[in-house]
């Protein structure tokens, strides 16, 4: 077996080292098959192995031998969550309604990523219908933390965070509604790219909470993460949500914003960390100003109120007739009714019904209505804001990885793990989680994220800044 | 709530679903308290249109064979599913 030192490759080392034939895209492939092989069963980041993902890759050496023009990611092995659809795979969203369900056709991200000449290993974990921040919704296990596998990956993207971070990926495709591949990309120590809303085409991704959803790169440079995002996002006529790009003037970020918001419940630890980021961002020549957000206290409440709203209208697709399971009751109302109870998790149960209670006629108006308001309150503060200042920097998390169980048991309490990641979300603008730091517990180095956000469609804001943070070229 | 949702659940975990609700709907009532005075009663997004053409989208029936597949019970091409009115 070929030696690759897969900590240190980025996706152009790795294809300087195609080119110059030190490896061969198949002798990369199978380093990473390896990988997944030994560590895998303990961390369960995949809950499929394309073990033919081998052939893809001697396509391409078999293309570059006969010296036809390459795509910028050929040969490069990358993992898919479990809601974007690979067609002719199992993708089953980490739920047992999809137990059995093949996906019929490629997203349109997949196929790009495949023009672009990318091998696919798999499908990753993730919480059920990536409704979670833990990966511990999983209807088939919980995805572990590479760095202590007796700590959540954290979610709802864990698998596409831990391959990545245990190098069984060299990139991953995750999605975001509340800061899912930015939060884990956190906690494993990588990069996670929310992207504005309908930047990226949602064609194939599995609806959770529809206007918010969005495809969503990590890797483990900014780099990497730029490159992937710049091949899967544009336009698409299948979904009518999606943006041209915009190429602005080269980006030259100066000011940088440092909200007044320090919620309770945030570890003291993560507080000192993001200190440390804002200092280094001030040495690095950036004008730091403290900006005020009054709203965003109001972030994890609105989001609480309006992804269950959509989930509940989402989820109604989910019935044992159409896809998947069907478990038989005494007649049709029944079957509805047994499927999503016996198939659906807990968190989906849970969201399912309390998004049926804000939507329901007496308590629309208080609950849905007024946090359709309070999200374009927050859309018009980022607004203003971005008026002042090029980009907004805050914590990832409020805590590094915590052990499994610890606080899952207490849904608001997961909620409320949110509360940094969310407003991008609301407000539909790109953020960028960057590995921070360690602090270190039970003898464990656990990363910490620091978080930019830009304004809409600004992504090259969020990848220069991120580039000078790490010190990448 | 459930039974709206479409959703059979043991009653020992809606006892526990309820005080869960309860506390949820607890916090999130925060939204009441924020200040929308400033934001329209109507929100209305850019709107564009985002219809294609008229015409085929694809080919006819070429997705059958693999949309059926998935379905749990089917006869004939169709989706099969249990009577809904009573004689």
């Amino acid at each position: 077996m070929k030696e690759i030192d897969l900590k240190t490759l980025t996706i152009q080392k790795a294809q300087d080292g195609m080119e110059s034939g030190e490896f061969s895209a198949e002798e990369l492939t199978g380093v990473y098959l390896t990988s997944i092989k030994v560590k895998n069963p303990e961390l369960n980041a995949y809950l499929s192995v394309f073990d033919d993902a081998i052939n893809e890759a001697k396509e391409i050496d078999q293309k570059r031998a006969r010296g036809e023009k390459l795509g910028t990611l050929a040969g490069i092995p990358i993992a898919i969550k479990d809601v974007i659809m690979v067609k002719g795979r199992e993708v089953r969203a980490a739920s047992k309604v999809l137990s059995g369900h093949i996906a019929t056709y490629d997203a349109t991200a997949v196929v790009k990523l495949h023009q672009a000449g990318a091998v696919l290993l798999g499908m990753t974990n993730a919480d059920e219908f990536a409704m979670g921040a833990s990966n511990e919704n999983s209807a088939y296990g919980p995805c572990r933390n590479p760095h202590d596998p007796s700590r959540v990956s954290g979610g709802s993207s864990g698998g596409s965070a831990c391959a990545v971070a245990a190098d069984m990926a060299l990139a991953a495709l995750g999605s975001e509604t509340g800061g899912s591949v930015r939060y884990p990309a956190a906690l494993c120590g990588i990069v996670g790219l929310k992207p504005t809303y309908g930047a990226v085409s949602r064609y194939g991704l599995m609806p959770m909470a529809s206007s918010f959803n969005q495809i969503a790169p990590a890797a483990k440079t900014v780099a990497d993460t730029e490159t992937i995002f710049n091949i899967i996002r544009g336009r698409d006529d299948k979904d009518a949500n999606s943006l041209e790009p915009v190429f602005a003037n080269s980006p030259n970020p100066k000011i940088i914003g440092v909200p007044n918001f320090s919620p309770e419940g945030m570890d003291e630890r993560v507080r000192n960390n993001y200190e440390l980021s804002v200092e280094r961002l001030g040495k690095l020549g950036y004008e730091m100003k403290e900006v005020k957000l009054e709203s965003l206290r109001y972030a994890v409440a609105c989001y609480y109120i309006l992804v269950p709203a959509e989930v509940s209208a989402d989820m109604a697709r989910f019935d044992g007739v159409r896809y998947g399971a069907h478990i038989d009751g005494a007649n049709l109302l029944e079957d509805y009714g047994m499927t999503r109870g016996v198939c659906f998790g807990k968190e989906v149960r849970r969201r399912v019904i309390l998004g049926t209670y804000v939507l329901s006629a007496g308590y629309y108006d208080a609950y849905y209505y007024k946090a359709a308001r309070v999200r374009e309150l927050i859309r018009r503060d980022f607004v203003d804001i971005f008026k002042q200042v090029d980009a907004i920097v805050m914590p990832t998390s409020p805590r590094p990885a915590y052990k499994l169980g610890e606080i899952s048991s207490n849904p608001l309490l997961l909620y409320l793990e949110d509360i940094f990641t969310a407003p991008a979300n609301l407000a539909y603008i790109p953020a960028i989680s960057v590995p921070s730091g360690t602090v270190r517990e039970d003898d464990v180095d656990l990363p910490l994220g620091l978080q930019i956000i830009a304004p809409h469609l600004r992504e090259d804001v969020l990848f220069d800044i991120g580039k000078k943070f790490l010190g990448e070229k | 709530m459930a039974e709206l949702a479409r959703i059979k659940m043991p009653d020992n975990e809606l006892e526990e679903l309820c005080g869960q609700l309860d506390e949820i709907l607890g916090y999130v009532s925060e939204v009441q308290r924020a200040d929308v005075s400033s934001v329209p009663k109507h929100i209305l997004p850019p709107l564009r249109n985002v219809f294609r053409e008229d015409g085929e989208a694809h080919e006819h029936g070429i997705f059958t064979e693999a949309i059926m597949a998935n379905v749990p019970s089917s006869e004939g091409g169709y989706v099969k599913v249990k009577k809904i009115l009573e004689k």
